[in-house]
């Protein structure tokens, strides 16, 4: 007689199942025996919400593209339709293009998070390696996306993007060529940027997004002490200051989501388009090749490095800074030398030098969105002066720096 | 036969298969790579284009375009001819030494016959298309503004040859394409055939 037997349906399919498919085995590594710290507070939500958006971003995106054409002679027309004409069209389109500037709000605190608790340093590096590599193929997305309503910002931010790989010595002219398929940002770019958006890039983030994940279960989560909790294991070999993400964590971060959730539906419902943030006014016009509005800027999330770029009287040299302002990230983990993770137990010299990192940041993204006057190019040049002395001044200052004791156990901070 | 495993056999026939197969794989992605450069209808619509400027007057300027951009052709007055010289000293590159124009427009004005004037109106910074400012000293350009172009994107400046001037983000003189004259009246934009 079998044991089966006594076991409802459901149970006797789970069976059936795992007999076949590693599902309970999955669960439990990655939900309800992954033990994450106890102590996670405001700073870990943004993790999990950047994987909510990018399931907006997929859905809404999977049904925009069955009304959009993908052409210079029907896009305008076709996402007026959808906002127009489609059923509940406008609330779908709103809530992608609100989804993509929530996409790099929580990121952008995601990774904030990181410098604070200094979540990159070893054995996390890879984690933030993959993370930054998500980080860039978000902007990828972002700026082919943002082509596709063909509208004067769309027409001619891919211009001026698409023209900073013309600064390239030799290859540039014809690479540009390359990259938009004709002597011009025509409909054969805006049909391959396309296919880009919804198909290319997509799957490669969702690729990137597993294996950021798989690094993150196979190291562990960081936390706010900067503790690494395995260090300090029960008789039963589980962490002691460690919960299981199922169902501790799930159900506190589906609170935080709530939460989110109406912040999100505020923006969709009431601003949309934030003022000319999240939507560029000019962006309400058609594409026109001859006549190059009176002020461009990007949306807001690429403002701090388009800030950077224009602070460097020098084409090439922009471009170089503006890349390097990128590449410097990914070389964090190497850079901070610190023996010590969290900002809680670190001394002036890295609160300092971050403090005055985030300032800059904040006003390149300032300054990035207003007209390139003398005193904001300035002030820009002042900004990216910081924003680089925090990477090429951390090595020496994160050995230099006073550290506190860090504690053997995570602590709790009302 | 011997007993155990033949390694340098294994091991070339890895080495083989590998360069093998990548050298296949090179080959694979020529047809996808070349399917990124322009096709030949792309290249079709870049033929060419012909402009009639019997109707334009001096100091007035007409935008056509060329391949998706726009060209200007501007017809310079007597006062904005002056300007030129002028301007020189606030130049980057007032004797046009980089080659942004055909051999026959590397003089002065730029252009094949003095007054008439052909440019590409891409900013050589970024390609966004400048504006024309033919006003002289306008209050936001300065008291030393003796008309030209002026790009709004990143504020490079330009004068009424195209050339840019010292000090901006744009590196280079406006680009001139190949062009010329089919009659007094018509001038042939992307093809400069028989043009010393």
């Amino acid at each position: 007689m079998s044991s089966n037997e006594n076991q409802g349906a459901g149970a006797r399919l789970l069976a059936w199942v795992d007999a076949r498919f590693p599902l309970t085995k999955m669960f439990n590594e990655h939900a309800a025996e992954y033990y994450a710290p106890k102590n996670f507070n405001f700073w870990y939500y943004f993790g999990v919400l950047s994987l909510v958006v990018l399931v907006i971003q997929l859905v809404t995106g999977i049904f925009l593209t069955m009304n959009y054409k993908p052409s210079a002679a029907d896009a305008f027309a076709s996402v007026e339709y959808i906002m127009r004409d489609v059923q509940w069209g406008w609330l779908i389109r709103y809530m992608h293009s609100t989804g993509a500037s929530a996409f790099f709000v929580v990121v952008y605190l995601h990774m904030f998070r990181a410098l604070l608790y200094g979540s990159y340093k070893p054995p996390r590096e890879l984690l933030w390696v993959f993370g930054m590599l998500i980080y860039l193929v978000l902007m990828g997305e972002a700026f082919m996306g943002y082509l596709l309503p063909w509208g004067q910002m769309s027409y001619w931010g891919a211009q001026v993007i698409v023209s900073l790989f013309g600064a390239i010595p030799v290859i540039g002219d014809s690479l540009v060529e390359f990259i938009r398929g004709d002597f011009y940002i025509s409909d054969i770019t805006l049909n391959r940027f396309f296919a880009l958006h919804v198909i290319a890039l997509p799957l490669v983030l969702i690729f990137l997004v597993v294996a950021h994940i798989l690094a993150l279960h196979e190291v562990g989560s960081n936390n706010p002490d900067g503790v690494e909790i395995k260090n300090v294991k029960g008789p039963d070999g589980k962490p002691l200051d460690g919960i299981a993400f199922h169902p501790y964590y799930s159900v506190k971060d589906t609170a935080g989501l709530a939460v989110f959730l109406m912040a999100f539906s505020a923006v969709v419902f009431f601003a949309p388009e934030m003022g000319g943030y999240f939507l560029e006014h000019a962006n309400f016009e058609p594409a026109n090749a001859m006549k190059t509005p009176e002020h461009i800027a990007p949306v807001w999330y690429f403002t701090p490095f388009y800030a950077i770029l224009r602070a460097v009287p020098d084409k090439l040299g922009g471009v170089v800074m503006m890349g390097g302002a990128i590449f410097l990230l990914f070389l964090l983990p190497w850079l901070d030398r610190s023996p010590v993770r969290s900002i809680r137990y670190r001394g002036w010299m890295y609160k300092l030098p971050l403090a005055l990192f985030t300032v800059s940041f904040i006003a390149l993204g300032y300054l990035g969105m207003q007209p390139a006057t003398p005193v904001y190019t300035n002030l820009a040049r002042l900004a990216t002066f910081f924003y680089f002395a925090f990477f090429l001044l951390l090595p020496w200052l994160s050995k230099a720096d006073k550290t506190k004791p860090v504690p053997e156990r995570v602590t709790y901070h009302a | 036969m011997s007993e155990g495993v033949d390694k340098s056999r294994r091991h070339f026939l890895t080495v083989a298969t590998t360069v093998t197969g990548a050298v296949g794989a090179g080959f694979a992605a020529v047809p996808f790579l070349s399917s990124w450069k322009p096709s030949a209808r792309a290249q079709a619509l870049g033929a060419p284009v012909e402009v009639d400027i019997s109707k334009l007057q001096p100091g007035e300027m007409i935008r056509v375009t060329w391949r998706g951009q726009a060209v200007w052709v501007l017809y310079r007055s007597d006062a904005m001819m002056q300007s030129l010289p002028e301007v020189e000293v606030s130049l980057r590159d007032p004797e046009s030494v980089q080659p942004q124009q055909p051999g026959y427009a590397t003089n002065q004005y730029r252009s094949l016959k003095p007054e008439i004037f052909v440019v590409i109106g891409n900013c050589t910074h970024l390609g966004c298309s400048p504006g024309e400012r033919f006003e002289v000293a306008p209050a936001d350009l300065g008291p030393e503004w003796k008309g030209g172009f002026y790009c709004p994107c990143h504020g490079s400046k330009f004068d009424l040859a195209g050339r840019v001037y010292k000090g901006v983000p744009a590196p280079l003189n406006l680009k001139v394409p190949p062009y010329r004259f089919l009659n007094d009246s018509l001038i042939l934009i992307g093809d400069d055939a028989g043009v010393a």
